[in-house]
């Protein structure tokens, strides 16, 4: 991020337009000028361009959920959207899925095992996968396979010139494009998390049932009665949608934000897996705070 | 000439133009950050004519048409697009606006995931409520006019670039524009290319009745396209008129340009310190 900031400060001034058509509300500061984090007046300006910066991708968020509510009513669009997000990713969800269920269910069946308890691994499996890591991973490995996808995709767009063309064509780029995509994500999202549960459960069945000799009966009856709709699915349901709007979010603006050379969509493309891999997890500690002090 | 048809004609006299040039610049300053790229600048585009904006790399040609087109905003003075103020708009005028508009960008900025067909189908489709067989029927007119009816089914990585940019202006005029502006059309084009896009910009100009502003760099099409040419450079305007009134300006930067010289007015060495500070007296080191 302090990388891009740099360039964007140190560069030539920009050539290109602001798709928004908008001001970034932060000037560029002279060619050549060099900061310092001792200089006020830099630490001012890097203040100022990091407020900018949040306000406006608060900005792109709420035209994003405003208008692009609109685009629902094409759900045409979405729809091949979710096709391309959700399908491409599935096999990486489920193969994943298959692995983490094989490890729980042969760490969790040593450390029960332990305390003479190894009936309860279905119980266990299930809460670990339904409420913690089938969203978190599933929103990991979405960020890693859709999300860098969709920042080059916008990125190469925009280097193309072909959101320009499109906003020449008097079409909204946010709309015709962005929007799609985010409600794609956000609809995808919450469903992979769930394959990979589901997915994770049958591993850690095969390991624990299959191969320890766990009793079958113990393994899904444990689940079914220790595994609550609401508080255990329904928590694990409402992780994977806030991450959906953040994984989505956070690569359709690095890549509409992307300078337009391959230097800057690849940059770009990083900073996709670092902030949203990092907001994932920090969201997913504060989310859970929440959800046990309910 | 045809033969006349009088109802057709009449209506087209009583429905004369407007008095004002189909777009204007007054007065029109703008810059990137501390750079400067246009200074007061002052011109008209005649309506029905074909404008050349020709000038230096960097003199703020691609600027004029951003301006024109609202993607960027004059710092100071107006740019009237059809009498209206395009700095004046918000978003719904600008958008109504720029369905009058076709553009043409220097490499075409075709969408990559789009046959040759939806490329052109896009700005209907998105615009207009026509079924898709009326669609059909106009969009294949339009490539049809640009002469690749037969490469509707391609992808735009399977066309070559000048075909690329016949699409794009396919697709520029699908909405059959008023304006349409050319970014550097014929840039990187082979000589059979560029002599085919120019005549299409000016056999689209006339059949359609539009009104085009074409950017570009080469000399000898541009002129020979041209109704009105208008030099750029250092953020004015160096000359402007017909294009045998350029070729015979007395001003050395038109000079200097019209005869491709290296250095004049417009300066072979980017601005810089003098040489003894970068060099010393003495030479460099031994």
């Amino acid at each position: 991020m302090e990388e891009g900031r740099h360039e964007r400060s140190d560069g030539p001034p920009p050539a290109s337009e602001d798709p928004l058509g908008g001001q970034r509300g932060h000037e560029v500061p002279s060619v050549g000028a060099a900061m310092s984090w001792w200089n006020p007046a830099d630490i001012g300006f890097a203040v100022r361009s990091k407020l900018a910066d949040l306000g406006y991708g608060a900005k792109l968020f709420l035209r994003l959920l405003v208008r692009g509510a609109r685009s629902l009513q094409r759900f045409g669009l979405v729809r091949d959207q979710i096709h391309f997000l959700g399908n491409y990713s599935l096999a990486i969800i489920a193969v994943s899925g298959l692995f983490v269920g094989f490890v729980l269910g042969l760490q969790m069946y040593y450390a029960l095992q332990r305390y003479g308890s190894s009936e309860a691994l279905g119980l266990l499996v299930a809460l670990s996968l339904v409420r913690e890591l089938g969203p978190v991973v599933a929103a990991l490995l979405f960020t890693g396979r859709a999300g860098t996808s969709l920042t080059a995709e916008i990125g190469l767009m925009k280097a193309g010139e072909q959101l320009s063309a499109m906003e020449m064509m008097a079409v909204d780029p946010v709309q015709r494009i962005l929007a799609p995509r985010f409600w794609a994500g956000v609809i995808t999202m919450p469903l992979l998390a769930a394959v990979f549960s589901a997915v994770g459960i049958m591993g850690g069945y095969v390991v624990g049932v299959l191969m320890l000799g766990v009793d079958p009966g113990a393994f899904w009856g444990q689940m079914q009665g220790g595994v609550d709709v609401w508080r255990d699915v329904g928590n694990g349901v409402i992780k994977s949608i806030v991450f959906g709007f953040t994984v989505t979010f956070i690569a359709l603006l690095q890549g509409y934000e992307a300078q337009p050379t391959p230097e800057g969509v690849s940059r770009a493309t990083t900073r996709t897996v670092v902030m949203a891999s990092l907001s994932v997890l920090g969201l997913d500690f504060l989310l859970t705070a929440m959800m046990f002090s309910i | 000439m045809p033969e006349k048809v009088p109802g057709f004609f009449i209506e087209m006299e009583s429905a004369a133009p407007p008095p004002h040039p189909f777009v204007e610049f007054r007065d029109v300053s703008f810059g990137y950050g501390a750079r400067a790229i246009l200074g007061g600048v002052s011109f008209a585009v005649p309506r029905g004519k074909v404008t050349a904006l020709m000038g230096a790399s960097g003199g703020g040609k691609t600027t004029v048409l951003r301006l024109i087109g609202g993607q960027q905003r004059a710092q100071r003075g107006e740019v009237l697009f059809d009498g209206q103020d395009v700095g004046r708009f918000d978003a719904a005028g600008l958008y109504k606006a720029r369905r009058r508009m076709g553009m043409l960008f220097q490499f075409g900025a075709l969408f990559t995931d789009m046959s040759v067909f939806d490329n052109v189908a896009f700005p209907l489709r998105e615009h207009t409520q026509l079924s898709e067989a009326l669609v059909r029927d106009i969009v294949l007119m339009k490539l049809d006019a640009v002469g690749l009816r037969g490469a509707r089914d391609l992808m735009p990585s399977e066309v070559s670039g000048g075909m690329a940019r016949r699409v794009a202006l396919a697709r520029a005029i699908a909405l059959d524009p008023d304006l349409v502006m050319y970014d550097e059309p014929f840039a990187g084009l082979d000589p059979i290319s560029l002599g085919t896009a120019a005549r299409l910009i000016r056999q689209l100009n006339d059949t359609l009745g539009l009104t085009s502003i074409v950017v570009s760099h080469d000399l000898e099409e541009t002129f020979r396209i041209a109704d009105h040419v208008i030099i750029l450079a250092n953020g004015g305007i160096a000359a402007q008129g017909t294009p045998a009134e350029v070729r015979e300006s007395a001003d050395p930067l038109v000079h200097q340009f019209v005869n491709a010289l290296p250095d004049g007015p417009v300066h072979f060495h980017y601005p810089v310190v003098g040489i003894e500070e970068d060099f010393g007296n003495g030479g460099g080191q031994a």
